[in-house]
């Protein structure tokens, strides 16, 4: 290592730990600063390999910067600005506590070169961000938070037990590199399920809909951001050219906007739509080219911003008027038009509406499929593409912005644009959103791979608009279907929902039945005559053997008995006391040695 | 407020907007149809190079997507909100 290079997740963490000691003004400051600071780290960042350090057989890298890792870190490390921004006013410093140290485990991730200082940061991801979802601190959010740390805990086992076995068959080889597609054994698959859980892939993606909604307004928009794109990060840079992964893109794209349509509350429907969105993600990485793995990641680093102010606008109407269902706002436009405005830039974005950033991002993953003669995929992801434009659009802007008034007067009196830092966020993102959309040219040199893609050619544009329009009249005439309803939905956390409800009366019913009747047993046929037995024995000892020889079991009886009122019954008093007898035995022992 | 007041004045012409809405779906059908207009070099597929295929497609796929979500809410995937176990 010939160049000082220091990792931007330090940065982070240790700028974590110094906020609970800022006062309210400096921390404000600090809050821009530290994330100001990253980026400049990462865009300044030269190529190479860093932070290598030996570790019992193996050498970790924490430091491997290239172009695939660059692109990710300019835009995680982006957005953690953004989202700091956003919260600058949240008073509660455990949330930006955590939010920083998960954006550095997913930095951390991302410049990882081998597999094991991939885990140290994606459990840390895990550990981290769920406090963005506790920190709501209601019920619900709780309950979310739970079922999100065991699923992430499965993810982990899957990913652990996966690194193992691939590391002892590569000979105790490490590092993170792209896999063979050609029989890649049974630690590779291992490592894709657990990538595959953090990207939200159906069957193992109900833990997004259920946790983010659930997260704090600011929370679930750094949680709309990490945990999916960097798995993204992850298959793009391990598995590229596995086709099964673009079975499963699609299959993600079109189940993330079928549950859209269901669904009552805005952050839910925002986290369908990163399934959605994440499938296109996932389905190019599948296609393996390097035009689709290029329309990956530039869609990712375009998604990161769009959902990101997708989520600081539904977040701040959250925030200002308290309600987040469908059914209880409506017609806001009046009193939130800039928050709607932006809200807005982040609908068209994702709609992939010419002059927007997804217009460029995502039919480049869709012209690679064409490209590489998966005719079926790229159909398929243009018709979820219709239901995105619908149900974002159409379903979402319209059921709170501009439908019938379904608000309350208290909720009506509440609502308003945000304070001024919460109305920047949003305004940066959307005019990144849409400086991208025009200027694709600058965003395509962060790519990967070198681009040979032009979006704005007449046959795309009119195949978009023609698309898009229809899609619209198609919306138009069933608008009274997608009229919002008071419903949940159910998705596949029922089963393990109803598993735990399972377990739960298992564990108190008969299991516990059982347990009594053991206990009542064991107590009279067992522990009763035991305890009279011993309890001779022990008079036994004490008189005879004892008594006959030096009487040392007597003398420390006696010496227990006096130093137990030294015994508080709390377990931090015994531990001090235990521990300065200890320091004062050390002590004696010196003086005398 | 500017914004609000060109989201009214749009508002107040409601009428004026829906036949500016036909009118551009007309267009887009018309230009497609036009060589000079729009290249279909670049169309991947026989179908694409139909006059109107996408306009086709997006109506299409946004009735099949409403009905088959609709289909499946109905079917149970929809539970009202006092069943919610949170």
């Amino acid at each position: 290592m010939s160049e000082f290079w220091i990792h931007p997740s330090l940065v982070l963490f240790a700028g974590a730990a110094l906020l609970p000691f800022l006062r309210a003004k400096e921390r404000m400051i600090w809050l821009l600063a530290v994330p100001a600071v990253v980026l400049a780290l990462v865009l300044t960042m030269p190529s190479g390999e860093f932070g290598s350090t030996a570790f019992l057989e193996w050498t970790l890298v924490f430091g491997r910067v290239d172009a695939l890792s660059r692109v990710f870190a300019v835009i995680m490390a982006l957005m953690c600005l953004i989202g700091s921004l956003y919260a600058l006013k949240v008073k509660d410093t455990g949330q930006h506590v955590a939010a920083w140290t998960y954006v550095g485990g997913s930095l951390g991730v991302i410049f990882a070169g081998d597999l094991l200082v991939v885990f140290l940061f994606w459990e840390l991801m895990a550990f981290s961000s769920v406090f963005l979802i506790w920190a709501r601190r209601t019920p619900e959010s709780l309950a979310a938070g739970f079922r999100y740390l065991l699923v992430h805990t499965f993810g982990g086992l899957a990913l652990l037990a996966g690194i193992v076995l691939y590391g002892a068959a590569q000979g105790g080889d490490f590092t993170f590199a792209a896999f063979s597609t050609v029989d890649p054994g049974l630690g590779v698959w291992l490592i894709l399920v657990g990538v595959l859980l953090n990207a939200a892939v159906p069957p193992l993606h109900a833990w997004l809909p259920d946790a983010y909604p659930a997260a704090t307004f600011s929370g679930s928009v750094f949680l709309s951001a990490f945990t999916t794109k960097t798995a993204v990060y992850a298959l793009c840079r391990g598995f590229a050219g596995f086709e099964i992964l673009i079975v499963l893109g699609v299959i993600m794209a079109l189940y993330g906007v079928i549950y859209a349509f269901l669904v009552n509350d805005p952050r839910r429907l925002l986290s369908y739509h990163i399934v959605s969105q994440v499938g296109f993600m996932v389905a190019g990485v599948g296609i393996g080219t390097a035009m689709a793995v290029n329309g990956a990641v530039a869609h990712a680093f375009a998604h990161i911003l769009y959902k990101g102010l997708l989520f600081m606008g539904c977040g701040t109407v959250l925030y200002m008027t308290g309600r987040s269902k469908f059914t209880e706002l409506g017609g806001l436009y009046a009193k939130m038009p800039w928050t709607m405005f932006f809200t807005l830039v982040g609908a068209l974005s994702i709609s992939a509406v010419p002059l927007f950033s997804g217009f460029v991002s995502k039919s480049m993953t869709i012209a690679a499929g064409y490209e590489a003669h998966h005719y079926w995929a790229a159909f398929l992801l243009m018709l979820a593409s219709v239901g995105t434009f619908v149900s974002i659009n159409l379903k979402l802007i319209h059921s709170i912005w501009f439908g019938e008034r379904r608000a309350d007067d208290e909720t009506w009196e509440k609502a308003a644009d945000p304070g001024w830092n919460m109305t920047a966020a949003m305004g940066v993102t959307a005019f990144l959103c849409f400086i991208i959309g025009i200027f694709p040219a600058s965003f395509y040199n962060l790519l990967p791979h070198a681009v040979d893609y032009r979006p704005f050619t007449s046959y795309h544009l009119s195949e978009t608009l023609q698309l898009l329009a229809f899609a619209a009249l198609g919306y138009y005439l069933l608008r009274k279907k997608l009229e919002p309803k008071a419903v949940t939905c159910l998705d596949l956390d029922a089963f393990y929902r109803t598993g735990g409800r399972g377990f739960a009366w298992l564990a108190s019913a008969p299991l516990q039945a059982v347990d009594r009747f053991w206990s009542a047993l064991h107590e009279k046929g067992g522990i009763v005559p035991l305890m009279r037995s011993a309890l001779g024995v022990g008079r036994f000892d004490n008189r005879y053997v004892d008594g006959a020889v030096d009487g040392t079991a007597h003398a420390v009886r006696v010496l227990g008995n006096r130093l137990r009122p030294l015994q508080r019954g709390s377990l931090q008093q015994s531990l001090t006391l235990a521990f300065a007898a200890l320091a004062g035995l050390l002590l004696l022992f010196y003086l005398l040695a | 407020m500017t914004l609000l007041r060109i989201i009214e004045s749009l508002r107040a012409r409601s009428a004026t907007l829906l036949k500016a809405g036909i009118g551009v779906l007309v267009l887009l059908v018309v230009l497609d149809a036009l060589p000079f207009v729009v290249d279909k070099a670049d169309a991947h597929t026989a179908a694409e190079r139909l006059p109107g295929f996408w306009a086709v497609y997006g109506l299409a796929g946004c009735f099949l997507l409403v009905y088959f979500a609709k289909t499946l809410g109905a079917a149970g995937i929809q539970k009202g909100e006092d069943s919610s176990d949170e």
